[in-house]
């Protein structure tokens, strides 16, 4: 999201990166999260302790489905996103800088589709 | 690009007694990066729920011992702690609460709501 007016991007003024964009999805994502925990926390609770069956029949339902496979969305993209500012904070070198957001962006991408395959295939179970 | 290796170094962080405000705010930062560590374990759970009932009784074993319960529920209240953090940051946001006296007693509340909601969960998931 770019908030610059267009007088100021003709002029050349502000930040010629996406800092803007990378805090405003730090929150959008964060908000997002606030509800969201409670289906973690219920399907983390089911898993650990519940029988198999209850735990897929709770997984299969369209309002949890939909809720879990959000949190995944957005709980990878936060965690990226804070783990970016993270290493851009502590790391000086400009190659390493590059680098390391890089592998994180793309394992948390990899992370990302193999949680969300992992629960249609769990749909396709129950 | 050349870097300047004589440059004056940042003031050391250990030599100074942080502010309550400023050990929330490292700690906030330190179980994000714990907490997206965490993920991983969060894709072995739904793996072994994608995996079959097997796969399943298998990883419910593991999740059962007394230390990973221990490292799970330091987990759960590290989320909610960060999640508390972060209504204050979006409270921060908004350019509100900055006084010293807001500052302290925020930090309290968010650190006693974390703790209570994570006993909220204890006690809720036990039965």
């Amino acid at each position: 999201m770019d908030y610059r007016s267009p007088l100021a991007r003709v002029r050349g003024l502000g930040s010629a990166k996406a800092g803007t964009s990378h805090w405003w999805m730090q929150r959008v994502t964060a908000v997002a999260l606030i509800p969201l925990s409670y289906w973690l926390i219920t399907f983390l609770n089911l898993s650990l302790n519940a029988p198999y069956q209850h735990t897929v029949e709770w997984l299969a339902t369209p309002l949890n489905t939909l809720c879990i496979v959000a949190w995944v969305l957005a709980v990878f993209y936060h965690a990226a996103l804070g783990l970016q500012v993270v290493i851009e904070d502590y790391i000086a070198a400009e190659g390493v800088k590059i680098v390391a957001v890089w592998t994180v962006n793309l394992s948390f991408l990899l992370l990302a589709l193999a949680a969300l395959i992992a629960v249609f295939r769990t749909l396709l179970i129950g | 690009m050349a870097t300047n290796t004589d440059r004056p170094t940042s003031p050391h962080l250990q030599v100074y007694k942080l502010p309550l405000t400023g050990i929330i705010s490292i700690t906030h930062r330190m179980t994000g990066v714990m907490l997206s560590a965490g993920l991983v374990f969060f894709v072995y759970i739904v793996y072994a729920v994608a995996g079959g009932s097997n796969t399943y009784t298998a990883m419910q074993a593991l999740m059962s011992l007394w230390l990973v319960k221990l490292i799970y529920w330091g987990f759960i209240y590290a989320l909610f702690f960060h999640l508390c953090h972060g209504v204050r940051h979006l409270i921060w946001d908004a350019g509100k609460s900055f006084d010293r006296d807001t500052l302290n007693r925020y930090a309290l509340i968010e650190l006693g709501c974390s703790l209570v909601l994570t006993l909220l969960t204890l006690i809720l998931t036990s039965e």
